[in-house]
C-alpha cells in the first residue's frame, strides 16, 4: 500500500520542522533499509537536537498514501459528476490564468482572492504576495495566521511601528519569572517548554505563573496557576498595570525618554485597580492574585509568554497591548530574560508576516496604507501596479465569496472549511464560488471537496526554502525526497501562472533567487533616505545556490552585508531603546476591558473553549498519518466539568452533541479534570476525513476582533445534549471503509493504525443482522471466507474477525454499551504475517487468552481430564485405585472407557515413585 | 407427577408374610435379593450396595446374555476395532463368585409372581426374593417395515450385534444405518473402519437432533462426510428388500440403496413386559420414586426400563445417579434421593470433538451465546435462562465441556461471567 519513497540523497539533511512555531532542526536520514530516520539537529539552536512526539513522529507522516500526485480539474463540483479528472499542468494552469483573467477583467482585481497559510516557506509567500499585490492589484491574500497571531502582530504595531518580536528563546531561560498566558507549551511548543523546564529545574528560585482557564499540561511546572474566566485577560493586567504602578514599580526613566501615552493606558487601568473586583471577574482567588502581582512587580527578569489564548478572542490585539503594557511600565523589554513574548503556532507564520502575507500589511515589514512604502515595494518590483487598500481579512474574504463579491478564490495548504470559524460559511460560499483553486500535498481534504482545480504542491522533505520562527530565527527547509508524482513547489506553480497571466517578474529558476529577491526587498532604501525598518535581511543578499544551501540558522535583522563572512544576527531587538514608530518611541495603548462579544444565554449557557492536544497538527492531514500519534487521543472528545455533565445529561465515555448559534459537532465527553464549571474544551484537529461529525469549526462565533480581524476561537456559547445512540462499535480493517451511506452508522472516527485504519461507531438504527451487515460492511462475500464470529443476539453483543492466509484483514465488535474490549492487543496483530492459533484464539475476546498449565493429552474426556493432571494427583495424592482417581478427578467415572488407560498410568506411575 | 416415597421397609423385621407363600427363608439366613438383569444398571447398583453392606444379602442375578456384565457404551470402540471384548469387561464370572453372587446368565426371568415373591427363568429356575430389582434395560426399536425380520437387519445394542456386524463386514460390501443418532453414527464409523461402505439414513433433515443444533450438526455432517460416510437425510424408509439376505432399502419416495447390512438405530423401548405382566404400575417405563422404588415396596428399578418423573434414560451418567440412590437404599442406609441432572453427549468417533450438555434447544426465554471459526471447524453455542446455563453445544473444541456441564449442573449464577463465558474457564478464571 504504500508508495515508496524517492530519496534525493542517502547522507544526512538538516532541515527543520513543518510543525509549531519553534522551528526545530531536523536531521533526515534515508537508512540502508529505505527508511528514514529523523533526529533533532544538535547545532540548531532552537532545539539543541531535541525533538518532541510530533517532530520524531515525521517519518511516519511523509508516505504517498493519500497524496495528490497530479492535477486534477472537476467539471461540475456539486452534480453527480464530482470525481476530479486527471489533466495535465498546462491544462490546468490555463483554467486558473483564463479564470482569474477573466474575472478580474470583467469585475476587477478586488473579484479575486489568494488564501494561503503559515505552512508555506518564505518563498513561496512571497511570490504570493507580489503576485497579488504587485501585478493582479488587489491585497485579497489573507492567511491562516490570520486565526492564530494577528492580533499579537497588530498589537507588536500599535506598541513597537512594527511586527517585532522583541525576545529570543534564551531569555525564557535567563528570566526569573516565566509568565506564559493562555499558552498550552507544554503540548503546543514542546521544546520550548522542555527549555523552561531545564533552566528550572537548574534554578529552582526561578518561577513560573501560568495564566489559562484550563488546568493543563502546562500547569503541572507552575508554581501558580490562575485559571482565570476566558476572556478576562485586559482586567487582569490592567489590573497588574495600576498595580505596578502603585506599588512603584514604573521604570521613570524609561518612560519618560522612551515611551508615550503611559497616562492615558494608566487611566483606561484604573477601573481595574481593585484587586478584589479583578478577582471576582476573573473568577480568581484574590490572594492568588495578588501573588502574581507581587511576584510580576518585584521581579526583574521576566518574560510574558503568550498564545491562542490572548490572540483568539475579539479584544485579542488589547490583551496583547496590556501585556505589552506592563513590560513598557517596567522597563523590562530589551534586555536580556525579559520582554513580551509571542509565541507562535505556525513553522512560518513569522515568515508569512515578513513578505507581506496577510492582507493589511504590503511587504518586508511595510504598510499598504503608507504611499512612500508602496512606492518603494513597486519601485523595486517595477510591477505594473499596486494594492492601495486592505485586502480582506480570512473571514470577511469567505463572507465575500459567499455574496459573490470575490469570485474566484486560490487556497493553499490550508484547510479554511476545517479551520475557520462557522466553517459551514466557508463550505456554502465554496460552493457557490465560481473558480476554486486548490494547491495541496492531499488528495482528499474537506476543502479540497469544493475545488474546481487541484495543484499537487510539494510536501515536507520535498519542498525547499526558509522559515522564521517565533524566534526571528530563519532557518533553511531542505528537500531530501524528489516531488512524488508531478507535485511542483508552491512558488513555482504561481510563477507559471503569473507568466501565463502575462506577468514578468516571476522568472526565477531557483529558490535561492526568490529569497535572495525576498532578502534585496528588505534592505532596498532600507535607511533614513528610504523608509527605515527593523526587518533587514541586507547580509543575506547576493547567495548563490550554494551558498543559500549552506546557510545556518540565522536570526534578523542582519543589517551589514558581511561578504563571506560569519552571518550574525540580532537576538533582542530594542536594546537601544529605539523603536519603529516615526518618534522611536514604544507606545502604551490604553485598554478598555471588554467582554467576549457573544455572552452564554439560557439556549447556549456553556462557553466553548478550543484547542489543540499533544500529538496532532491543525488539520491531521499529516499528523492524522502516523499510528503512534493516533495513540495519544484517538477521538475527538468534549472536555466537561463532571457537574455539567450531570446537569446537561451527558456521561463520560458516551457521545453528546454540542451546539452553537451557527452549527453542531458529536464527540465522547471526557473528565480530564482541567475545566472550570461553565467551560468546555474541544480540540481543533477533528474533520470530514477523520470523523462524520466533529469539525468544531462549524461551532465557533465568527465573531473577529476589530483590529487584527483574528477569531474569537475560545470563547462561542454553546449547548451540550445527549447523542442517543443504540450500539457501539469498533472495526479494523487493512484499508479504507465508506462509511458516510451507511443508515445503521451515526457517528464515525476515522483513526490510522500501523497498517490497518480503525473507526469507532455509534449507530441509532438497530442492527438486525449483524453477521451480514458486518461481511457487507468488510466487503466480504465468499461464504467459506475465514470469518470467525461471536454473538450474543439477546445482549446485542457481535464481533466477527477476518481472515485471509492467517493475516488478519478486518475486525468488527458492536455492543449496545461502550464496553468494547481494549484495541490494544488487536492493533498489534496487523504487522504480523500469520496469526498463531494462540493469538486466534483471543481474536473474539480482544485480548490474549492465557494458557492454562499444560494439562496434557486429554485421558478422560469426559471431564476433560488430562495425562498430566491425572499423573502430579497419582504422585501427590498418593492415589493407588481407579475410583481414588475419579473421585479426586472425576477421571473415568462416567462412561468409563479410559479406566484402563488410568490403571496403565496408575501402574506406570507406581514405578516411578518406587524408583 | 409422584408423591414422596414411601419409606423403605425396615429390612430387620422381615415383612409379614402371608400364609400361603412357601418360601420364607429361615429367620436366620440372610434375605435375598433377586437382581432381573445383568447389565450396567444392574450391577453398579449391586456394587454400591456391596460397598455400603456387603453382606447384608443373598444375591441372585439372571441376565438374558450369556456373558458377564460389560461396558455396552464400548460396543462402539469394540466395533471400530479400538478395544477388545476383554478390555470392555466390567464384572467377570469370577468377581461374582468372590462377591458370593449367584449368576444365571443366558437365562432370563420370564415371570414375577410378586404376590409369591418367586421369580421364573427361561429355563425353569424359581427363585424367592424378599428385594427384586428389575434393571431389564431396554431393546432396541426395529421400525416394522416390510422385510425387517430379513437376514442382515441388525439393532445395536449387545455384544452379538457386534459380532454380527463385523462378520458382514469381512464378508459385504455395503451397509446401511438406518437412524442417524449417536448410536448410529458410533456403528457406521465402526463399520466405516471395518471397510464397508456405509450410508446413514435418517428421518428428520439434521442428524443427532436431540443432542445437536443444525450449525453443529451440519459441521458434524461435513466432518464425517470427510471421512468417507454418505448421509440420507429426511430420507423414510419404505421397505426392506431381499430373498432371505437383504439386497437393498427402499425409501418412500420410491428410491432404492443396495445393502448387504442394515443396523437400525433409531431408538430404544425400555424393556417392561415383565414388570408389565407382574401387574407393576408402568408408563413408559416401570414408575419409579425418588428412591427408585417401584409401586411394589419390595422392588426397585433401575436403568433404562425406568421412568422417572416422566423421564426415561439412556445414557450412563443419570444411571449411576440412580445405582448410587437405589444401591444405599437396598442397604437400608435409605437417606438419598435420586433427582434428575442435565446430562452430557459426546460423540466416541476419532477424530471428531463434540459435546452437547443439558437443553440446546432454549425457548422463548432463554438466550444463546454463539461462536464459530468455521476455518478451524469450531462451532460453540451456550444457552442461557435467566442467570443460569442451561445448555451447551460444542463443536472442534470440547475442552470446556465439562465446565460447561458443571455450571449447569451446580446451576451457577452466570451472570457476571457472561461476557466471557463463550471463551473458556481459562479466561473466565483469568477475568474473576
Amino acid at each position: 500500500m504504500n508508495q515508496s519513497l524517492n530519496p534525493l540523497i542517502t547522507t544526512v539533511t538538516k532541515t527543520t520542522c513543518p510543525y509549531c512555531g519553534v522551528g526545530c532542526g531536523v536531521r533526515a536520514s534515508m537508512q540502508a533499509d529505505g527508511q528514514l530516520a529523523i533526529s533533532g539537529d544538535e547545532q540548531h539552536q532552537a532545539n539543541a537536537g531535541r525533538l518532541c512526539v510530533k517532530g520524531s513522529a515525521l517519518a511516519e507522516t511523509v508516505s504517498l498514501d493519500g497524496r495528490l500526485l497530479h492535477p486534477k480539474i472537476r467539471s461540475n463540483k456539486s452534480g453527480a459528476d464530482s470525481q476530479a479528472q486527471r489533466v495535465s499542468w498546462d491544462q490546468a494552469l490555463d483554467k486558473v490564468a483564463q479564470g482569474f483573467g477573466k474575472i478580474i477583467a470583467e469585475h476587477g482585481p478586488d473579484a479575486v482572492a489568494f488564501y494561503v497559510s503559515g505552512q508555506l516557506l518564505t518563498e513561496d509567500y512571497y511570490i504570493a504576495n507580489k503576485l497579488m499585490k504587485g501585478y493582479i492589484g488587489s491585497a485579497n491574500i489573507d492567511t491562516n495566521s490570520r486565526l492564530c497571531m494577528s492580533s499579537a502582530v497588530a498589537g507588536h504595531k500599535r506598541a513597537f511601528g512594527a511586527d517585532l518580536v522583541p525576545v529570543c528563546y534564551e531569555d525564557l531561560e535567563l528570566a526569573d519569572l516565566v509568565v506564559l498566558v493562555g499558552s498550552n507549551t507544554a503540548w503546543c511548543h514542546p521544546i520550548l517548554f522542555q527549555r523552561i523546564a531545564r533552566a528550572k529545574e537548574a534554578r529552582p528560585e526561578m518561577k513560573l505563573v501560568v495564566i489559562d482557564p484550563r488546568r493543563t499540561a502546562t500547569c503541572e511546572l507552575a508554581d501558580l496557576h490562575l485559571p482565570l474566566k476566558g476572556g478576562t485577560d485586559v482586567w487582569l493586567f490592567n489590573g497588574l498595570l495600576s498595580y505596578l504602578s502603585r506599588q512603584g514599580a514604573t521604570d521613570h526613566g524609561f518612560v519618560a525618554a522612551h515611551t508615550n501615552g503611559q497616562e492615558a493606558a494608566l487611566q483606561a487601568a484604573q477601573g481595574c485597580g481593585d484587586p478584589e473586583q479583578v478577582a471576582k471577574i476573573c473568577k480568581l482567588d484574590v490572594q492568588d492574585l495578588l501573588s502574581f502581582y507581587s511576584m510580576f512587580a518585584t521581579t526583574e527578569k521576566t518574560v510574558t509568554g503568550f498564545s491562542q489564548g490572548v490572540n483568539q478572542s475579539s479584544s485579542g490585539t488589547d490583551k496583547v497591548n496590556s501585556i505589552i503594557n506592563c513590560h513598557l511600565l517596567t522597563g523590562r523589554i530589551g534586555k536580556p530574560g525579559m520582554g513580551p513574548f509571542s509565541i507562535t503556532g505556525q513553522p512560518n507564520a513569522m515568515g508569512g508576516r515578513e513578505v507581506g502575507g496577510l492582507a493589511n500589511t504590503l511587504a518586508a515589514h511595510m504598510e499598504l496604507d503608507q504611499p512612500v512604502h508602496r512606492e518603494l515595494v513597486q519601485n523595486f518590483w517595477n510591477s505594473p501596479a499596486i494594492a492601495s487598500k486592505p485586502g480582506l481579512k480570512a473571514v470577511d474574504l469567505f463572507h465575500a465569496v459567499e455574496r459573490g463579491d470575490v469570485k474566484a478564490v486560490w487556497i493553499i495548504a490550508t484547510n479554511p472549511i476545517v479551520s475557520l470559524p462557522d466553517a459551514d460559511q466557508v463550505k456554502r460560499a465554496l460552493s457557490k464560488c465560481e473558480l476554486v483553486v486548490i494547491s495541496d500535498i492531499m488528495e482528499k481534504t474537506d476543502t479540497n471537496a469544493f475545488a474546481d482545480v487541484l495543484l499537487p504542491a510539494m510536501g515536507w522533505g520535498e519542498k525547499d526554502g526558509s522559515v522564521t520562527n517565533s524566534e526571528r530565527r530563519i532557518s533553511r527547509q531542505r528537500a531530501f525526497l524528489s516531488a512524488p508524482g508531478e507535485a511542483r513547489a508552491d512558488w513555482h506553480i504561481m510563477c507559471d501562472l503569473a507568466r501565463r497571466m502575462g506577468y514578468s517578474g516571476f522568472d526565477f529558476s531557483a529558490v535561492h533567487e526568490v529569497f535572495d529577491e525576498h532578502a534585496r526587498l528588505s534592505a532596498y532604501r532600507n535607511d533614513a533616505s528610504g523608509v527605515k525598518r527593523f526587518f533587514n535581511l541586507a547580509a543575506l543578499t547576493g547567495m548563490d545556490k550554494q551558498a543559500f544551501d549552506a546557510l545556518q540558522p540565522v536570526q534578523w535583522p542582519l543589517s551589514a552585508s558581511a561578504d563571506g563572512a560569519e552571518k550574525t544576527g540580532v537576538a533582542r531587538l530594542f536594546t537601544d531603546h529605539i523603536y519603529a514608530h516615526a518618534d522611536g518611541k514604544a507606545r502604551f495603548i490604553a485598554t478598555m476591558p471588554k467582554a467576549p462579544a457573544n455572552a452564554t444565554s439560557e439556549e447556549y449557557p456553556l462557553v466553548l473553549n478550543t484547542g489543540r492536544v499533544r500529538d496532532q497538527w491543525h488539520t491531521m492531514t499529516r499528523t492524522g498519518k502516523s499510528a503512534r500519534l493516533a495513540d495519544h487521543v484517538p477521538e475527538s472528545f468534549i472536555d466537561m466539568h463532571p457537574q455539567d455533565a450531570l446537569l446537561f445529561g451527558v456521561r463520560e465515555g458516551a457521545l453528546a452533541r454540542v451546539a452553537s448559534h451557527w452549527g453542531s459537532l458529536v464527540a465522547r465527553v471526557q473528565h480530564n479534570g482541567g475545566i472550570a464549571r461553565g467551560s468546555i474544551f474541544v480540540p481543533i484537529h477533528w474533520n470530514g476525513q477523520s470523523a462524520s461529525d466533529a469539525r468544531v469549526g462549524a461551532l465557533v462565533n465568527p465573531v473577529v476582533d476589530a483590529v487584527s480581524g483574528e477569531p474569537e476561537f475560545k470563547h462561542t456559547p454553546v449547548r451540550v445534549e445527549e447523542f442517543p445512540v443504540s450500539w457501539h462499535g469498533f472495526v479494523f480493517h487493512r484499508g479504507e471503509l465508506a462509511l458516510d451511506d451507511i443508515a445503521e452508522i451515526s457517528h464515525w472516527t476515522r483513526i490510522q493504525g500501523q497498517q490497518f485504519t480503525r473507526y469507532e461507531l455509534a449507530g441509532r438504527l438497530q442492527i438486525n443482522a449483524p453477521g451480514q451487515w458486518a461481511r457487507t460492511l468488510s466487503g466480504v462475500t465468499d461464504e467459506d471466507a475465514d470469518w470467525l464470529e461471536y454473538l450474543d443476539a439477546s445482549a446485542g453483543v457481535y464481533r466477527a474477525v477476518h481472515l485471509v492466509d492467517d493475516r488478519i484483514q478486518t475486525c468488527v465488535f458492536l455492543s449496545p454499551r461502550p464496553d468494547l474490549p481494549a484495541r490494544t492487543w488487536l492493533a498489534g496483530l496487523f504487522p504480523k504475517d500469520r496469526l498463531e492459533d494462540a493469538d486466534r484464539i483471543g481474536l473474539l475476546i480482544g485480548q490474549p487468552i492465557e494458557r492454562g498449565a499444560d494439562t496434557g493429552a486429554t485421558i478422560c474426556s469426559c471431564f476433560g481430564v488430562g495425562r498430566n493432571t491425572i499423573c502430579a494427583a497419582i504422585r501427590e495424592k498418593n492415589l493407588r485405585s481407579v475410583p481414588q482417581i475419579t473421585s479426586c478427578l472425576k477421571a473415568g467415572g462416567n462412561c468409563g472407557s479410559c479406566v484402563p488407560e488410568l490403571k496403565k498410568l496408575l501402574t506406570e506411575m507406581q514405578v516411578q515413585i518406587a524408583a | 407427577m409422584m408423591s414422596a416415597p414411601a419409606p423403605s421397609p425396615p429390612l430387620s423385621a422381615p415383612m409379614p408374610t402371608p400364609a400361603d407363600m412357601p418360601a420364607t427363608p429361615p429367620a436366620a439366613a440372610k434375605p435375598r435379593l433377586v437382581v432381573i438383569g445383568n447389565g450396567m444398571a444392574g450391577m453398579r447398583t449391586v456394587e454400591e450396595l456391596l460397598k455400603l453392606a456387603p453382606d447384608l444379602y443373598d444375591i441372585t442375578v439372571f441376565g438374558a446374555e450369556p456373558h458377564g456384565n460389560y461396558n455396552r457404551i464400548l460396543l462402539s470402540p469394540v466395533l471400530a476395532g479400538d478395544k477388545g471384548i476383554a478390555d470392555i469387561m466390567l464384572h467377570t464370572h469370577e468377581w461374582y463368585a468372590q462377591n458370593g453372587i449367584r449368576l444365571h446368565a443366558g437365562d432370563p426371568v420370564v415371570k414375577i409372581d410378586r404376590r409369591r415373591r418367586i421369580v421364573y427363568s427361561a429355563s425353569g429356575k424359581e427363585v424367592c426374593y424378599d428385594r427384586l430389582l428389575l434393571a431389564t434395560g431396554s431393546k432396541p426399536f426395529i421400525i416394522p417395515v416390510p422385510g425387517h425380520t430379513l437376514d442382515g437387519v441388525i439393532a445395536f445394542r449387545d455384544i452379538q450385534d457386534v459380532e454380527t456386524m463385523l462378520e458382514a463386514a469381512r464378508n459385504h460390501r455395503h451397509a446401511v444405518i438406518i437412524g442417524g443418532g449417536l448410536l448410529g453414527l458410533e456403528a457406521a464409523n465402526g463399520l466405516l473402519r471395518q471397510g464397508m461402505t456405509v450410508t446413514v439414513v435418517h428421518v428428520a433433515d439434521s442428524l443427532m437432533e436431540r443432542q445437536l443444533d443444525k450449525p453443529a450438526a451440519a459441521l458434524l455432517k461435513k466432518a464425517l462426510e470427510e471421512k468417507g460416510l454418505q448421509f440420507l437425510l429426511s430420507a423414510d424408509t419404505a421397505e426392506i428388500i431381499g430373498p432371505d439376505r437383504v439386497t437393498a432399502v427402499r425409501f418412500k419416495d420410491g428410491t432404492e440403496i443396495p445393502a448387504d447390512l442394515v443396523v437400525m438405530t433409531v431408538g430404544v423401548r425400555p424393556n417392561i413386559e415383565l414388570a408389565k405382566e407382574a401387574g407393576l404400575h408402568c408408563e413408559r417405563a416401570i414408575v419409579v420414586d425418588d428412591t427408585l422404588q417401584t409401586y411394589d415396596p419390595r422392588i426397585y428399578a433401575v436403568g433404562e426400563c425406568v421412568q422417572h418423573r416422566k423421564a426415561t434414560f439412556g445414557l450412563v451418567a443419570p444411571i449411576w445417579d440412580q445405582a448410587k440412590v437405589c444401591g444405599a437404599h437396598l442397604a437400608g442406609a435409605g437417606h438419598r434421593r435420586y433427582v434428575q441432572q442435565a446430562t452430557a453427549t459426546k460423540l466416541k468417533v476419532t477424530g471428531v470433538d463434540l459435546y452437547s450438555a443439558g437443553d440446546f434447544i432454549g425457548g422463548e426465554s432463554s438466550e444463546d451465546l454463539v461462536l464459530r471459526d468455521p476455518r478451524r471447524g469450531i462451532y460453540k453455542r451456550l444457552i442461557l435462562k435467566d442467570r443460569l446455563l442451561v445448555g451447551a453445544v460444542l463443536y472442534g473444541d470440547v475442552k470446556d465441556g465439562p465446565w460447561y456441564f458443571d455450571l449447569i449442573q451446580s446451576k451457577t449464577d452466570i451472570a457476571a461471567m457472561r461476557k466471557h463465558l463463550l471463551f473458556g474457564q481459562a479466561l473466565c478464571m483469568q477475568a474473576a
